[in-house]
């Protein structure tokens, strides 16, 4: 049940955005990746994720391969991502929003909807009672039949987080969950984290909140320029001087970077 | 109290042809019910899925060939020939949303367009086939054990029962996983992937559907006018609905069958009211006027007003 990446490489003509990264996701943890801006972390992701073609190295989930595969399909295995910039279905309720998350638990197939078979209305119905309980996991029943696009910011990455839940994830990766959240929902995000972990999910994140991160992980991977240049325990990593001077930059004697 | 207009619709729908005097008014609500067929197809690729078809003439066409060919040189029922027009027409969709697979926005409406261009110049150059320009003439009417569907009344209740089921099909498909995947892939096909939706899958499903719905309507229509030529192909019919379906409101269920009423009984009521040059004109500008007051279209318009006060 871990999410193993192995030298994976992702090459944008002759610019290097990952020059093969290796680490390993172990299955009921809180594992961040961290690092300075354009260190290649969003790129890891849509690499994990079937979002981008890497140019070498390998994924695997459960010792499956998930390289090469469509985003949906690595969905389906139960790799499930959220995305950077805010993603909700903007013109649709907070439910529909959910309910559309929930899509792989569904079961019902063409020929059935169409003939509006009794089955269908039954599966409907659970279906919907899920998609509360899920609205009600991140604390939004009070805007269930709200437009997504109608909500503030940090409800809207809420909507998101619940989406993501509705897919049923075995480990779920969080790009920047908090970013652009005032302190106080950067608390609830948190909490909510650790819930998602209680739940038997994997929670996978990158994240620029030093606070957030040092305060929720149990394992901290560091990038820089698309290596990886430490990996450990998040006391490990606050006192490891190559991260120091990747945060800080190099002090006196190092010219640059 | 929500059902009584509904009640009140149906009730009117039902007895049009006692209390319609004239049989051009019948003539005119035939047409009304074909284009909400086709107009109900268009938006469940428009409305729902976000892509705009822009052949989709084709569909009508190849189904209104199909079903002529199919009671002319085969001698197959009228009945026999609508399935086929339907299941024709249907799987040319399925080749449209295959070719189309990743291609959204302007490169799926261009797909269409050239689709719809190459049936075209077949209808027009396969004369052992079609016949040409000259067309198909003498489609016989369908026919129901003792009863002929030959007058216009009875087959505005043929055109009726299909645009009943047209909205069934449309209304089970958009409450269902399936309807949701469409909206899925039109508010934001990236997140829709990250849940494990098959988007392409879903464009397929929604372009077979709405084709062989289209395909249907071509059928209906070969039927009525008993004459078929490459007119069907005409770009005028795809704008028609695209017009129905933006003004009706994509996206609702009710909208395409408002859409297609208004649009299809305007050119009529113009053509009585004023010579044709004005007609048109006068076209163009109730089309600006509603498009400029009512973006969204008249039954999102409409429904919002009754929610507000």
């Amino acid at each position: 049940m871990t999410l193993a990446v192995r030298d994976l490489a992702v090459r944008f003509g002759g610019v290097v955005a990952l020059g093969g990264i290796s680490f390993d996701v172990r299955p009921g943890t809180i594992t961040s990746l961290i690092g300075p801006n354009g260190a290649g972390k969003t790129t890891a992701f849509n690499a994990i994720t079937g979002y981008l073609r890497p140019s070498g190295g390998r994924v695997t989930y459960d010792d499956a391969p998930l390289t090469g595969l469509r985003p949906c399909d690595v969905a389906r295995r139960g790799v499930v991502r959220t995305f950077q910039k805010t993603s909700v279905f903007p013109a649709l309720t907070v439910a529909d929003n959910v309910l559309i998350g929930l899509h792989l638990r569904g079961e019902s197939g063409l020929a059935a909807i169409l003939a509006g078979a009794r089955r269908v209305r039954e599966e409907e119905r659970s279906l919907r009672e899920r998609a509360g309980e899920i609205i009600a996991l991140v604390g939004l029943e009070h805007r269930r039949d709200h437009v997504a696009s109608a909500l503030p910011y940090g409800e809207q990455r809420l909507v998101e987080l619940a989406v993501a839940l509705a897919a049923r994830p075995r480990v779920l990766l969080l790009d920047e969950p908090a970013a652009g959240m005032t302190g106080v929902e950067k608390d609830t995000v948190s909490k909510l984290i650790r819930t998602i972990r209680g739940l038997g999910i994997t929670v996978f994140l990158v994240e620029h909140d030093m606070r957030l991160v040092m305060g929720i992980s149990d394992v901290v991977i560091v990038l820089n320029h698309g290596r990886v240049i430490a990996e450990g325990a998040p006391a490990e990593i606050q006192a490891h001087p190559e991260v120091i001077r990747a945060y800080l930059g190099t002090g006196g004697g190092a010219a640059g970077r | 109290m929500r059902a009584i207009p509904l009640v009140l619709l149906a009730v009117l729908a039902l007895t049009a042809p006692f209390w319609l005097a004239n049989p051009y008014y019948l003539h005119v609500l035939i047409m009304a019910g074909i284009f909400a067929v086709l107009a109900l197809s268009l938006n469940l690729l428009l409305g729902y899925t976000g892509q705009l078809s822009l052949g989709h003439a084709a569909f009508f066409g190849i189904g209104a060939y199909a079903s002529a060919l199919c009671t002319l040189k085969l001698g197959r029922s009228a009945w026999e020939g609508m399935a086929l027009a339907a299941l024709l027409a249907g799987v040319s969709g399925w080749a449209i949303g295959r070719l189309a697979l990743k291609l959204r926005g302007a490169y799926f409406v261009l797909v269409t367009i050239s689709f719809a261009g190459v049936i075209s110049l077949v209808s027009v150059n396969w004369m052992e086939l079609t016949n040409g320009p000259l067309g198909l003439p003498g489609i016989p009417a369908p026919e129901l054990g003792p009863w002929s569907f030959r007058t216009k009344r009875a087959y505005y209740y043929l055109v009726l029962a299909a645009v009943a089921l047209s909205y069934l099909v449309c209304r089970r498909l958009v409450d269902s996983r399936i309807g949701r995947a469409f909206l899925a892939l039109r508010e934001n096909e990236a997140l829709a992937e990250s849940v494990g939706i098959d988007v392409t899958r879903y464009l397929v499903i929604a372009a077979v559907v709405s084709a062989a719905m289209a395909g249907l309507a071509g059928g209906l229509y070969a039927h009525y006018t008993r004459f078929v030529s490459p007119e069907v192909f005409l770009f005028t019919y795809t704008v028609t609905m695209v017009i129905m379906v933006v003004a009706g409101g994509k996206g609702t269920l009710a909208g395409p069958i408002v859409g297609a009423v208004l649009f299809t009984a305007l050119p009529e009521a113009l053509r009585e009211a004023a010579s044709w040059q004005w007609q048109m004109l006068a076209y163009g500008l109730i089309l600006v006027l509603l498009v400029f007051f009512l973006p969204r279209g008249i039954v999102p318009t409409l429904s919002r007003l009754r929610k507000s006060p």
